[in-house]
């Protein structure tokens, strides 16, 4: 079982959290083109090793998390909040 | 009948004497005792037939790695089939019988198949039945179709119970900082070292005693070690079996709590299933012997060398009177000469030729010798043996027993778990674990080591590495070198013998033998995961733990290879069989899955509502009067609300508060329609798509306040609306000043509908000036109270095409509220409506709900399009004008009549044009009800090309499933009042 060590709750099971998806996508702006949508959404890298994604602490305190994580070993390297000012608040609480 | 048991031997408790019936005769042994201990006591030698062939089978091991010994425990709803008799403790009262038999075990009709061998070799119903695809492919399924169920019934093992079991399980969670799995020397010494050190240790033990192989020792005292154990506060598990390693230290054990006891306790579940985490794994699990093949090595009275030392010592029961064992190594000599000093005339026959071994002479040693075939069928008669070297110079030994050693294989499968593979060692001619870079380390025999004081030392040393990894320590350790006999080990797996008809045994369980290893080879199975599946070699609830090496040694020699070239198969959990009830815990019957109900759930009960599932939550479904049925109680709501006046629970709805400076912005971003006008006082549908331009949701948004919005999602998706809108706030739109709040508890909602609704809600409400249509024109939003100061929120929004409200209070005030409102609607003739009616009213009116938003629709295909702004950008504006979004033949919502009106049809309708009637069709039909004020059966559907293409042209409604045709006529899904006349009233 993965366990992920939420900056809010602490290590907590997997299963507490939700897929999301690829962290180091860059969204367009909502009025860019079908083709830089299109690169965004549905062109994804098979990444061998770590990778940034994101979590959703859904069955805790809701917070969304970059976590970086070992595709072949489940190691886990870090997790801090997606947003930028939450991540400014753990850095502080450190 | 002679009992086998010794007065002066074993740890059995003689004072409890325990009755137990095997295949329907009554049985004696006595506390301590397992099954199969007790049968061999009683001289029961024949306990199963085997798989394919149905030849009689004996007990082959004391342990977990047993595979012919396998019995049916208990009857009726308790009966367990397959369960190992080796580990299976004695109880009074104990029902077992034997297994693929009949009528019993001694006298197998299926015995022939012993006889139809060749029809039964590797693959055959691959070959018999499949059929060669393609060209056969559907003969072939269709023969194994037909046979199938003869043949499951001639093959596979006991049969479970079909009733419900009435057993509980339990999920139990724990925590701890060093788990030891196995409590022989090793294990012990690790924890014990552990413990010392202030860590917090579990140990957990399969067996009910601590003391591992310790405990087929003559002398030994285990309860001298439990209490060292406790006094040092490391909890002990026994009768717990750690079946799996995962991710970040994580064991799952699987513990037998009232597997033993003959009265359990109803209120104790009868296994619990652990979920461990812990911070470092030492694992001390052992190593299984390994048996030889030769001609006819599976006869009852075949047994490994250490489990006849198990029963002698610690079950008092000696196996044998004449025993024969084969070896090739020097781990039986201890066991020979006990065996023999119990009353057994012992043969050694080791293979080696060279070595020096001390005892005490009691028995005789042949070196040099193998065996290579045992007569006898349904016991051993005498064992015939030859000079290693030379097959032809052969002698008979008569012996009624015949103990194997063909070596140990360490118990690496918990390591296997974490995907790191054992490297072969030629000196002890076995795998051993490789390390691991999580915290896992493998300590006493399940790392090599055949001494229990190099056992003791890895236990040691296996805490120091477990406390450097963690960070407390950084002392230096060794582990003692694999091995530790006197001679080396010769390997020996195979005795090879030319008869036609011989059988030798590599795996007992599933019949697989050397042949079918060499047929697998020859027909081009040759790697070893395809060996596996196509001989079944180390499948089923054994997994190979005794006949593994051998198989892979054999193919290794039919390559012309080294057993390390040709690989291991990959163990994976469950190290031994792991029940279906203890995986599901307490998940079963109305505890599956969690219930959700609304706060008026009793009131609606109460009220005569038949309840139905959706999703989690339990929605009156409809409110039948008298005999009603449901069709007869949802046509008379449907109407009632058209006429009069009716009240829905619609608490399922998810619910969303928005708040904060930029939720206008927010909205106006994620829903396809315009936000940013929307005044105070003021509700607007709204339909957000995916990033990809397909609908996800629909729904209202309320604009209670300038910066305050009570936002409502349909009530299957609330929850994916709901971290999706987080997600966009937490991730995409981090500067958007916007608070998103889950309120779908907080607030109970219903629908009061109907031209009478206003009538009803102003009887309801403090200031009755609220609801006049000036004051609360449609889509308009008011909080306010309802009649004894409750506070209450009510938009004019209509699902059902008529004048309707939706009414929300805090929940607490439910039952209140619908209390007040019933009992106004009831002034009107009015009904309480569930979810069917308010089906029917939905698909009268065309509006669309989970079965058309089903994740493949666009806007457009919902006929939504001026519902897409075309003014702003918006989550899915880019994408949803794709090229394949935008292609003509896609499927657009419309409505359906019957042609004849008098039929009716279902959903999940495939509509085809005439005369090509084939496929997925043109459309499909989503929603069907019977419209109570069209007075016929109406559905909702998509159809490529929509209305335009299809308007004047029959089209038939093909339900395959149903076997069904009926001719259909595609019209506008808006079936009644199209411009919304009742609904702006
Ligand atoms: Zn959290």
């Amino acid at each position: 079982m993965i366990r992920i060590n939420c900056p809010y709750c602490g290590e907590r099971d997997h299963s507490e959290f939700s897929y999301g998806g690829d962290a180091t996508i860059n969204y367009p702006s909502l009025d860019a083109s079908e083709k830089e949508w299109t690169e965004a959404i549905f062109f994804r890298k098979n990444i061998k090793g770590f990778q940034f994604e994101t979590w959703h602490h859904s069955n805790g305190c809701r917070m969304w998390l970059v976590v970086e994580r070992s595709t072949v070993t489940h190691e886990i390297k870090s997790v801090k909040p997606c947003h930028p000012n939450l991540q400014k608040v753990v850095e502080n609480n450190k | 009948m002679k009992t086998r048991r010794l007065d002066n031997y074993g740890k059995i408790n003689r004072d409890k004497i325990l009755s137990f019936r095997w295949d329907k005769k009554n049985y004696k042994g006595f506390e301590g005792d397992t099954l199969a201990s007790a049968l061999l006591a009683n001289n029961i030698g024949i306990v199963g037939r085997s798989f394919k062939y149905h030849r009689p089978r004996g007990i082959f091991s004391s342990g977990v790695e047993e595979s012919g010994a396998l019995v049916t425990i208990g009857s009726k709803d308790r009966r367990d089939p397959n369960v190992r008799a080796t580990t299976q403790e004695l109880y009074n009262g104990l029902e077992a019988s034997g297994q693929n038999a009949f009528p019993n075990v001694n006298f197998d009709l299926a015995g022939i198949n012993n006889y139809l061998g060749r029809f039964f070799a590797a693959g055959f119903y691959y070959k018999t039945f499949m059929g060669i695809p393609p060209f056969e492919w559907g003969r072939g399924t269709a023969i194994w179709m037909f046979f199938e169920k003869f043949i499951r019934k001639a093959a596979g093992m006991g049969s479970a119970s079909e009733l419900p079991d009435p057993d509980s399980y339990e999920h139990a969670h724990d925590f701890c900082d060093l788990i030891v799995v196995g409590s022989g020397p090793a294990g012990v010494a690790a924890a014990i070292e552990a413990a010392e050190k202030k860590l917090d240790v579990i140990l957990v033990e399969q067996d009910s005693l601590v003391g591992g192989d310790q405990l087929a020792e003559n002398n030994f005292d285990n309860s001298q070690i439990k209490n060292q154990l406790e006094n040092l506060g490391i909890k002990i598990m026994t009768r717990t079996t750690a079946f799996g390693l995962y991710d970040n230290c994580v064991v799952g054990l699987l513990e037998r709590v009232t597997d033993h006891i003959s009265a359990p306790n109803v209120n104790i579940p009868r296994q619990r299933f652990w979920t461990i985490r812990a911070k470092h794994i030492i694992v001390g699990a052992g190593a299984i012997e390994r048996h030889i093949a030769f001609n006819n090595n599976d006869i009852p009275g075949v047994m490994t060398v250490n489990a006849s030392k198990h029963y002698l010592n610690r079950y008092g029961v000696l196996t044998g009177k004449r025993i024969a064992i084969a070896t090739n190594n020097d781990s039986v000599y201890e066991t020979a000469q006990q065996l023999s000093e119990a009353g057994a005339n012992v043969t050694v026959l080791d293979s080696r030729t060279n070595f020096e071994i001390e005892t005490n002479k009691s028995f005789e040693i042949r070196k040099g010798y193998v065996p290579y075939n045992i007569n006898g069928s349904k016991k051993i008669h005498s064992l015939d043996v030859s000079k290693s070297e030379d097959i032809n110079k052969s002698e008979t030994i008569n012996c009624d027993q015949v103990l194997l050693s063909g070596g140990w294989s360490p118990a690496v499968h918990l390591l296997s778990h974490r995907g790191v593979r054992p490297k072969w060692d030629y000196s002890n001619a076995c795998f051993l674990p490789s390390d691991s870079k999580e915290n896992i380390t493998m300590v006493g025999s399940s790392r090599g080591l055949w001494n229990k004081n190099d056992c003791i030392a890895s236990g040691i040393a296996g805490t120091t590495d477990a406390l450097n990894r963690l960070g407390i320590s950084k002392t230096n350790y060794f582990f003692p070198k694999p091995g530790g006999w006197k001679n080396p080990i010769q390997p020996l797996y195979e005795v090879k013998y030319k008869k036609s008809r011989s059988k030798s045994f590599v795996d007992y369980q599933h019949d697989v033998t050397t042949d079918d290893v060499r047929l697998a080879h020859r027909e081009g199975f040759i790697s070893v995961e395809h060996l596996k599946r196509y001989t079944t070699l180390g499948m089923a609830n054994d997994q190979g733990k005794m006949g593994n090496i051998i198989g892979l040694s054999l193919m290794a020699e039919l390559l012309n290879k080294e057993i390390p070239e040709v690989g291991t198969t990959v163990f994976r959990p469950p190290y031994t069989p792991v029940s279906i009830g203890a995986l599901s815990g307490r998940n079963v019957g109305k505890h599956f899955r969690p219930l959700r109900v609304t706060p008026m759930h009793q009131w609606n009960i109460d009220h005569g509502a038949k309840m139905i599932e959706v999703g989690l939550y339990q929605r009156p479904w409809y409110y039948p009067k008298e005999n009603e049925t449901l069709s007869d109680s949802y046509i008379r709501e449907a109407s009632t609300v058209r006429k009069t006046v009716g009240i829905c629970d619609i608490t399922s709805l998810g619910k969303i508060a928005i708040q904060g400076p930029d939720s206008s912005e927010f909205l106006n971003r994620i829903y396809s329609n315009g936000f940013s006008k929307l005044q105070v006082g003021k509700a607007r549908y709204g339909i957000m798509l995916r990033d990809d331009g397909i609908v996800m949701d629909d729904g209202t948004s309320w604009r209670l306040a300038e910066n305050e919005y009570f936002m409502t999602t349909s009530t299957g998706e609330a929850a994916k609306v709901m971290s999706w809108l987080e997600e966009l706030l937490q991730t995409r739109w981090t500067n958007l000043n916007v608070n998103v709040t889950s309120v779908s508890e907080q607030w109970a909602g219903v629908s009061i509908a109907g031209p009478k609704s206003r009538e009803v809600l102003n009887n309801c409400v403090d200031d009755s000036l609220v609801v006049t249509n000036n004051n609360l024109p449609f889509m308009g939003v008011t909080s306010t109270f309802l009649k004894g100061n409750i506070p209450c929120r009510i938009a004019r929004i209509s699902f059902s095409g008529e004048l309707a409200f939706e009414v929300y209070v805090k929940s607490d005030f439910a039952n209140t509220m619908m209390d007040l409102l019933w009992e106004n609607a009831k002034k009107y003739d009015g009904c309480l409506y569930g979810l069917e009616a308010l089906g029917a009213l939905r698909v009268e009116k065309g509006h669309v709900t989970a079965a058309e938003l089903d994740g493949r629709v666009t806007i457009d295909d919902a006929g939504l399009s001026k519902m897409a702004s075309t003014k702003k950008s918006y989550i899915g504006s880019a994408m949803r004008k794709r090229g394949v979004l935008k292609n003509n033949d896609r499927e657009i919502l419309v409505g359906f009549f019957p042609t004849n009106l008098k039929e009716t049809f279902n959903a999940g309708t495939i509509v085809c044009e005439k005369n090509n009637i084939k496929g997925q069709g043109i459309g499909r039909i989503t929603s069907v009800t019977y419209s109570p004020e069209l007075g016929h059966w109406i559905g909702l559907g998509f159809v490529k090309g929509g209305l335009d293409k299809w308007k004047d042209t029959n089209l038939v409604g093909a339900d395959p499933v149903r076997n069904k045709q009926m001719n259909l006529k595609v019209v506008s899904p808006h079936m009644i009042d199209p411009n919304g006349e009742r609904m702006y009233a």
